[in-house]
């Protein structure tokens, strides 16, 4: 196999007490840091951008340019807010950063305020992680306590105060405006863009708001050089990100690598389907508001053109597996049943579509219904697709519209015969003669 | 708090925000006057006050166990909110409980890909078990179950939150057991958490930004998430530049503070039912294995010494 993983912010996850200021140290934490403060603010947005490093959040915007659109200082506060609300259905790769290794966020925040010229810096964590949390307040404690946090950080003469903040409980405040208004102590809704958050965003101030993953990649960016980054990945989509594989694969989990690599590459590492009687049958590239691929798409490169190229997206590098025991209509229709629920209500289309979408889902599920409601449904779709403020009813029809694009058979077969022809419990971890539920899930794949 | 206020909240437990009376009492003067210093240290944090209704709502759950009336008043007159508006907010988000919550929220993940690994079964196990659905309350008062959304730990599916604490790889065992004990007062260990489970209100006043002083404990990282990260270690794989070594993979040490928290004798700890521990966990280091254990990590654990004998 040509395509190795390349452990960098995964690094020493490993280590006993990896979160922990003094491992980050011995594995070059704040060496970054000490030497952003010999360069000029706009030198280190320009080795942002010239990293090719995009949003690890999901939308892949350049991270650089997004850096590079905050107006020029007129005196009053600019902010920096990590969106650390990771929700996306399948996305796990940002908590295990952050309770492994919240250094690297640490980090990332001092340099990026640094560059942007921001003084106070939020970190937006999802509040259903309590664990993350204390991490978090603790690695900032021990940034405040050996001075890469506070005022006048490393005799640089820059201040940083860095807030970490819980919330509580609400998909869309990982939406970058949701965030800012659920941020301010407000209901977690969508703001209507332009203005976009670089010209008012917290507080209607220019704020900058990345992905945790985006921010922790600043530092390795920093100290080993843009080439160095963009020697890795392909073209346009640079560097290296956290691949999630979860669901009906042998040993699910983290694997961080190129850009580019494919999911058959990542399946061989993670040891194949749990059981090869069963053979993969659909998987989400990047969360469950990616458009669903098949076992056709398994030499797609994982970057954002050929991923996009194949009729889905990069999204959060989240690849949520199912084998054939699994019933694609009870997928989908337990994935609409998300979107109703953490639809906001501000937009007519989403927060209607959606509860209507999810009760012709639970008809078709159970067999009922008739073939028209297919066809309603991909209207439904198409009447939600592009009509709101965000992104989340966008994503709730991603799911629907592929797999009735790729399995309207099995949607016929459940009318056809009145019910769900899946047994569901042949799908758990813990079904009778599942290879996953025993012991040689851990056996590693022959070196 | 007793049963009867359970009773009570069951019987308003609409979908509504509705307040009760009591709910309304106002706060003896002692815990009123530590609610203000609380308050007065969360608002400092930002710049504008508003910024502070998230974290000031979870206080008054540290307080109430839930999101009371009279927690809201206080809210609205600390920021210079109407109570509709801090009500407003509260109703929007999940976290914040409308009647009195149990000492444990245990929500079993049942999106997409945790249901189909397992959660609905474990769902339907555990609200049968218990006799209580969605958003219920044991009588006892010990227990609120929730169904939850994604929470982050889908390669550890299917899971379990306990206190929004991580449960692993769970089954309809192992669920079982944690809701067992958390009624018995046993002491329960996380996955990947702090040692044990801290109360519902304990948990609240951390999400309000008071750190609880356990950051230690625990591990870094579960198996999943070292998944490939060992692999590179037995490959010999590195990013490119670097200068490392392929480096012997970490023993982990045990943390001191996890002597005086850990189930007592005659405690089954909840995770020796778990099909995968952490091997970085001190309860789940090889050799303290428990020995009628049906799990994987042994083998793990041989595998990755055949491994490194291999590439040494």
């Amino acid at each position: 196999m040509s395509v190795q993983l390349t452990p960098i912010l995964t690094k020493f996850w490993d280590a006993p007490e990896s979160w922990s200021l003094k491992t980050y140290e011995d594995n070059e934490g704040y060496q970054a840091l000490k030497q952003a403060f010999g360069m000029s603010q706009t030198a280190l947005v320009d080795m942002a951008k010239d990293s090719g490093l995009r949003g690890r959040g999901g939308a892949g915007f350049p991270t650089g340019l997004k850096w590079s659109f905050l107006p020029p200082p007129d005196g009053g506060p600019r902010y920096l807010v990590v969106n650390a609300d990771e929700s996306e259905p399948g996305t796990c790769k940002d908590i295990p950063l952050m309770m492994a290794a919240p250094h690297f966020l640490i980090e990332g925040v001092a340099i990026t305020s640094f560059a942007i010229g921001c003084n106070h810096a939020f970190i937006y964590v999802r509040g259903e992680v309590v664990h993350v949390y204390r991490r978090l307040l603790h690695a900032v404690e021990e940034a405040y306590a050996a001075g890469f946090l506070g005022k006048n950080i490393l005799g640089s003469g820059f201040d940083l105060e860095v807030t970490v903040h819980a919330g509580a409980g609400a998909y869309i405040c990982g939406e970058e405006t949701a965030l800012l208004d659920s941020l301010e102590g407000r209901r977690g809704q969508p703001r209507l863009k332009p203005p976009f958050p670089a010209v008012a965003g917290l507080y209607a101030r220019p704020t900058v708001v990345n992905n945790v993953e985006s921010i922790a990649s600043i530092p390795p960016i920093l100290l080993h050089g843009a080439d160095w980054f963009k020697d890795m990945g392909t073209d346009k989509s640079t560097g290296f990100g956290i691949f999630s594989l979860s669901g009906h694969v042998k040993r699910p989990g983290q694997f961080e690598a190129p850009l580019g690599i494919t999911l058959r590459e990542l399946l061989d590492m993670a040891g194949g389907m749990r059981d090869p009687q069963h053979p993969l049958k659909f998987w989400t590239p990047g969360g469950s508001s990616t458009p669903l691929f098949t076992d056709e798409h398994l030499d797609v490169p994982l970057d954002f053109e050929a991923v996009a190229a194949a009729g889905s997206m990069l999204g959060t590098r989240a690849l949520q597996i199912f084998d054939d025991t699994t019933c694609v209509v009870r997928a989908t229709e337990r994935w609409t049943d998300f979107y109703k629920h953490e639809s906001c209500g501000k937009c007519t289309p989403c927060r209607e579509g959606t509860w209507w979408l999810a009760q012709i889902l639970e008809r078709l599920e159970h067999g009922q219904g008739d073939e028209q409601d297919i066809e309603k449904l991909v209207d439904i779709c198409d009447n939600i697709l592009g009509r709101s403020f965000c992104a989340l009813g966008d994503g709730a029809t991603s799911p629907i519209t592929s797999s009735v694009e790729y399995f309207r058979d099995e949607y016929l077969e459940h009318l056809r015969l009145g019910r769900c022809p899946f047994d569901r419990d042949a799908s758990t971890v813990f079904a009778t003669g599942s290879a996953t539920a025993s012991s040689d899930v851990k056996e590693p794949a022959s070196a | 708090m007793s049963a009867g206020d359970f009773a009570t909240a069951g019987a308003q437990a609409s979908g509504h925000f509705t307040v009760t009376q009591e709910s309304k009492a106002p706060y003896p003067d002692d815990v009123l006057a530590r609610l203000h210093a609380d308050a007065d240290a969360v608002i400092a944090r930002y710049p504008q006050p508003r910024s502070a209704l998230l974290p000031l709502l979870h206080l008054v759950q540290s307080v109430d166990g839930y999101v009371s009336g009279r927690g809201i008043a206080f809210c609205a007159e600390r920021l210079d909110l109407e109570t509709a508006e801090v009500s407003g907010v509260a109703t929007f988000y999940t976290q914040y409980k409308r009647h009195p919550n149990g000492e444990y929220t245990v929500g079993v993940c049942t999106n997409t890909l945790c249901a189909i690994m397992g959660g609905d079964a474990i769902w339907d196990a555990v609200s049968d078990h218990l006799g209580v659905g969605h958003d219920e309350t044991t009588p006892d008062g010990r227990i609120t179950l929730e169904r939850v959304e994604c929470n982050a730990a889908c390669d550890y599916a299917p899971v379990v939150m306990a206190n929004w604490e991580f449960f692993d790889n769970q089954t309809i065992e192992s669920t079982t057991a944690l809701v067992d004990n958390l009624r018995a007062g046993k002491a329960v260990r996380p996955t990947r958490g702090a040692d044990t489970v801290a109360t519902f209100k304990e948990v609240s006043r951390v999400l309000a930004g008071f750190d609880d002083g356990r950051a230690n404990e625990g591990v870094g990282a579960g198996d999943a998430s070292l998944v490939g990260l060992r692999l590179a270690h037995r490959r010999g794989w590195t990013a490119p530049g670097s200068a490392d070594e392929v480096r012997e993979e970490h023993q982990p040490e045990t943390p001191s503070s996890t002597a005086a928290t850990s189930p007592g004798p005659g405690e089954v700890p909840v995770d020796s039912e778990r099909r995968t521990g952490s091997t970085d966990s001190p309860s789940n280091e090889p050799d303290e294995h428990p020995a009628d254990a049906t799990v994987s990590t042994p083998a793990a654990t041989k595998t990755t010494e055949t491994e490194k004998g291999g590439t040494a």
